[in-house]
C-alpha cells in the first residue's frame, strides 16, 4: 500500500528576503567572478567542453574563465520543472516550485546505536535501518545516503549504499556519496534496472545525484565526471556549495552568496553546454565559520538567512533547489538542536525551497541519531502546518456557532468544533501533560522519539525490491569491485 | 635603538601586516641586528601576544592566521642571513603535512599548517592530493618529527591508514609521530589505524603536536 508523503504546498506565508535589484546585483557579481576570477574545473572532460564553448581555459591551473552571456545562455536551457521518480510511482515528487519535500541528511560517519545508545562507526546495516525507518514516515519524501557504509570497499561503497536504500524503501534516492565516473556509471545501470531500461529512466529518474563543490571557486574532478555522466543519462544532477563566511567565502554574507553562486551556476552551465535540457538543480548549504575557532556552525542566523536567500537565486535561474536545513551543530538532541533545526527549516520553507536536507543528524551532519530524526520530522510537520497560515472565510469565522454559544456556554458542545478539531496540530513530542504526570516519570521528547523509531524498525516491512533486480544490482557492484582489483594489481 | 625596532616587529605581527614585517626584517639585516634576536626578541613577542589574546577569547581566527602569515614572511626574509651567520633558529620540531591522495580539500590542512608554523614548528606543507610516497619521502628527506595528514572524505580517509601501513612495512614507523585530521576522522578511526594523535580543530592540533614531541 502506498504511504502518504507530506509536503508543503500552496503556502499562505511569504517573505521577501532580497529585492529583485539585490538579486540582480548578486547575479552580476557572480558573472564578474566567473569571467574575471575564474572557477577551477580539474577534469579533462570538463575543460574540453569549456574550450569548445568559447571559454578561456588555463589547462595548467585548470581554471576556466567564461563570459557572462555564455553562462546565461546555457542556464536558459535548464528545465524548470521535472519529477523525482520513486520505485513506487505514487511516491513520485514534483519539483514544480509549489512543493517543499524533506529528505534524510547525509553522509555521516557515526551512529548513535538505536538499541544500545552507544556512538559508533557507521556501516551498511545502518544505511538499511535508516532507509526502513524513513520509508515508514510521511515526512521523509526522499533519501540521501544517511551514513557512510564504512564496512564496504571504498571503490563500490556508494553502490552498496543506494542498493541498500532501494531494497528497503520505495521512495526516491538522491545520492551525495558517489563522486567518481566508474561508480556513477554503475549507479545509472542499477537505476535502469528499476525502471526497466535507460529510456524509461530518463522519464522516471528514480535516482538523482548531488555533488559538492570545492569552495572557494573550485570543483572536484571525480564529481564533475560523475555529474556529466548523470546529466547524459537524464539523471537529475545538482552541485552544492557549502561556502562558509570567513573561511571558504568572504566574511560578509552577500560575498559568500556570490562566491557559492559562481561555483554552482558555472558547473550547472557546464552540464547544459554538454547536454542541453538535462534536469539540474541548485544545491546549497552555506554557513559561517565561528571566528573563535573556525568551527562549522551547523546553525545560526547566517544559516537561516542563507536558507531563505538561496531559493530566491535558484528561482532567478528557474531551477529547483536542494537546500541544507536541519543539521544542527548540537552534540545531542537539545535546546540548540531545536532552535537551529526549526529556524533553518522554517526559513528555507517559507521561500518554498524544493528539497530540504535533511533529518537525523547531530554535530553538523556527522552523527546519526534516530531520536533527532523523529523530532526533525515533527519540526517539519509543525512548519508545514504553520505555512498553511490562517484561512479566513465564512466557515472559519463560524458566526452561527459564535451566536449559538454566546457568552453562556463553551465551544466543546458545537458540531463546528467536531468538524474542525483535527485541524488543530497535535504534536507527538511536545510535553503537554499535567506537571504531576511529568514529575512522576521525568521522560521527554527524546525518549518518545527514540521509542517511536524503535517501534518502526521492529515492525515496518517495506515493499520489497524484486529479488531478481537485487541480484542484477549485486552483479554490477561485483564487476566494479573486480575491475578495481584488476587495475590495482596491474599498476603494481 | 634595537628595542624600538623589536617593538615595531612585534606590532607588525599583532597587526597581521606581512609587508611591514618583511620591511622590518630587512631593516634588521641592513642595520646589523642579529637575525636571531629579531626573531626571538621581536617577531615572536607579537606571536605570543596574539596567541595569548586568542586563548582569552579576545582575538579571533583571522587575526591569528594573519599573525602566523606575517611571522612566516619575516622568518623567510631572515633565513638566508641566519644561515650566513651559521646560526640556527630553534624550532619545536619538523612537521610534514598534506591532504592525502585523491582528496583536494585544503582549508583545514592549511589552517593547521599555519598554526603549527606560528607556534614554532618548521612546517613542510605539501598541499593537497599528495601521494603516499611523496609524504614519506619528504618526511625522510627533511628528517621530520611528525607526519600530519588530512582527509575530508570517508573514501580518502583510508589513505591515512595506508601511509601508516607503509611506514610499518618499511620499518619507519618508530621514526615519526603520525597525526591525522579531517571532518570524518573520529577517535575510533585513530585507534583503528594506530595514529599517534588527532584533533578536531587547528588549535587542538598544535597542542597535540607539542605533546607528541614532548614540548607540552
Amino acid at each position: 500500500m502506498t504511504k502518504k508523503i507530506k509536503s508543503i504546498s500552496n503556502p499562505k506565508l511569504k517573505l521577501e528576503i532580497l529585492t529583485p535589484a539585490e538579486v540582480r546585483k548578486i547575479h552580476d557579481a557572480t558573472l564578474w567572478i566567473i569571467e574575471k576570477v575564474g572557477v577551477k574545473f580539474p577534469s579533462q572532460r570538463a575543460l574540453d567542453i569549456w574550450a569548445t564553448n568559447g571559454a578561456e581555459v588555463d589547462r595548467d591551473r585548470k581554471i576556466v574563465k567564461v563570459k557572462g552571456e555564455i553562462i546565461e545562455a546555457a542556464l536558459k536551457k535548464c528545465p524548470p520543472i521535472y519529477p523525482l521518480a520513486a520505485r513506487d510511482p505514487n511516491q513520485d515528487l514534483s519539483l514544480d516550485g509549489n512543493h517543499v519535500y524533506v529528505g534524510t541528511d547525509g553522509c555521516g560517519v557515526e551512529v548513535i546505536d538505536i538499541q544500545t545508545g552507544e556512538r559508533r562507526t557507521s556501516k551498511l546495516q545502518d544505511v538499511i535501518d535508516v532507509a526502513r525507518v524513513a520509508d515508514a514516515t510521511e515526512e521523509v519524501a526522499f533519501h540521501w545516503v544517511p551514513v557512510s557504509a564504512q564496512d564496504m570497499p571504498v571503490e563500490s561503497r556508494g553502490l552498496h549504499e543506494i542498493k541498500a536504500i532501494w531494497e528497503n524503501s520505495t521512495k526516491h534516492v538522491q545520492t551525495e556519496s558517489i563522486y567518481d565516473a566508474a561508480e556513477a556509471k554503475a549507479a545509472i545501470e542499477m537505476a535502469a534496472l528499476i525502471t526497466g531500461g535507460k529510456e524509461e529512466l530518463r522519464k522516471r529518474p528514480v535516482l538523482s545525484l548531488m555533488q559538492c563543490t570545492a569552495s572557494p571557486l573550485g570543483h572536484d574532478g571525480g564529481s564533475l565526471d560523475a555529474a556529466l555522466l548523470a546529466a547524459e543519462a537524464g539523471i537529475p544532477t545538482g552541485f552544492m556549495t557549502m561556502s562558509a563566511c570567513l573561511t571558504t567565502g568572504p566574511a560578509t554574507m552577500a560575498g559568500t552568496l556570490a562566491v557559492g553562486n559562481a561555483e554552482v551556476i558555472a558547473a550547472t552551465a557546464l552540464l547544459q553546454l554538454a547536454y542541453p535540457g538535462a534536469p539540474v538543480f541548485y544545491a546549497a548549504a552555506q554557513t559561517a565559520s565561528d571566528p573563535r575557532n573556525g568551527a562549522y556552525t551547523g546553525g545560526g542566523p547566517e544559516d537561516f538567512l542563507f536558507g531563505a536567500a538561496t531559493n530566491v537565486l535558484s528561482d532567478f535561474y528557474n531551477i529547483p533547489l536542494s537546500m541544507g536545513s536541519f543539521a544542527t551543530g548540537a552534540k545531542e538532541p537539545n535546546w540548540q538542536a531545536g532552535i537551529e533545526n526549526s529556524l533553518s527549516t522554517f526559513m528555507a520553507s517559507i521561500v518554498m525551497s524544493d528539497m530540504l536536507l535533511g533529518v537525523g543528524f547531530l554535530h553538523g551532519s556527522r552523527i546519526w541519531s534516530y531520536a533527532e530524526m523523529m523530532m526533525d520530522c515533527e519540526i517539519f510537520s509543525i512548519i508545514e502546518k504553520t505555512m498553511r497560515g490562517i484561512v479566513v472565510d465564512d466557515e472559519t469565522l463560524a458566526l452561527d456557532t459564535v451566536a449559538a454559544v454566546g457568552s453562556s456556554s463553551n465551544y466543546l458542545t458545537q458540531k463546528h468544533s467536531r468538524k474542525h478539531m483535527l485541524e488543530i496540530f497535535m504534536p507527538q513530542f511536545m510535553d503537554r501533560r499535567p506537571y504531576n504526570e511529568w514529575e512522576s516519570k521525568k521522560d521527554d521528547a527524546r525518549d518518545w522519539a527514540l521509542a517511536k523509531a524503535r517501534k518502526i524498525l521492529a515492525e515496518h516491512q517495506p515493499d520489497p525490491l524484486d529479488p531478481k533486480i537485487s541480484a542484477e544490482m549485486a552483479k554490477i557492484i561485483a564487476s566494479v569491485e573486480k575491475k578495481r582489483t584488476a587495475e590495482s594489481i596491474s599498476s603494481r | 635603538m634595537s628595542e624600538e625596532l623589536f617593538q615595531k616587529m612585534s606590532q607588525s605581527i599583532v597587526d597581521g601586516d606581512a609587508d611591514a614585517a618583511v620591511a622590518l626584517a630587512k631593516e634588521a639585516i641592513t642595520t646589523g641586528v642579529p637575525p636571531l634576536d629579531a626573531i626571538t626578541k621581536g617577531f615572536v613577542t607579537g606571536v605570543n601576544i596574539v596567541g595569548d589574546a586568542f586563548g582569552r577569547g579576545e582575538a579571533y581566527l583571522p587575526e591569528l592566521v594573519m599573525a602566523g602569515e606575517a611571522m612566516k614572511a619575516a622568518v623567510t626574509t631572515l633565513d638566508p642571513e641566519l644561515k650566513k651567520q651559521g646560526t640556527e633558529r630553534r624550532t619545536l620540531g619538523k612537521v610534514v603535512i598534506a591532504t592525502v591522495d585523491g582528496d583536494i580539500h585544503e582549508i583545514g590542512k592549511s589552517l593547521v599548517a599555519t598554526m603549527l608554523g606560528a607556534s614554532g614548528f618548521e612546517v613542510y606543507d605539501l598541499g593537497v592530493d599528495v601521494e603516499i610516497e611523496k609524504i614519506i619521502g619528504t618526511a625522510l628527506n627533511v628528517n621530520a618529527d611528525i607526519i600530519a595528514m588530512s582527509a575530508l572524505l570517508t573514501t580518502t580517509m583510508v589513505k591515512q591508514k595506508e601511509v601508516i601501513e607503509e611506514l610499518d612495512k618499511e620499518g619507519l614507523r618508530g621514526k615519526f609521530k603520525v597525526m591525522v585530521g579531517g571532518a570524518p576522522v573520529t577517535r575510533d578511526w585513530v585507534k583503528t589505524i594506530g595514529a599517534d594523535g588527532f584533533s578536531e580543530d587547528a588549535i587542538g592540533a598544535v597542542n597535540i603536536a607539542k605533546q607528541l614531541i614532548g614540548a607540552a
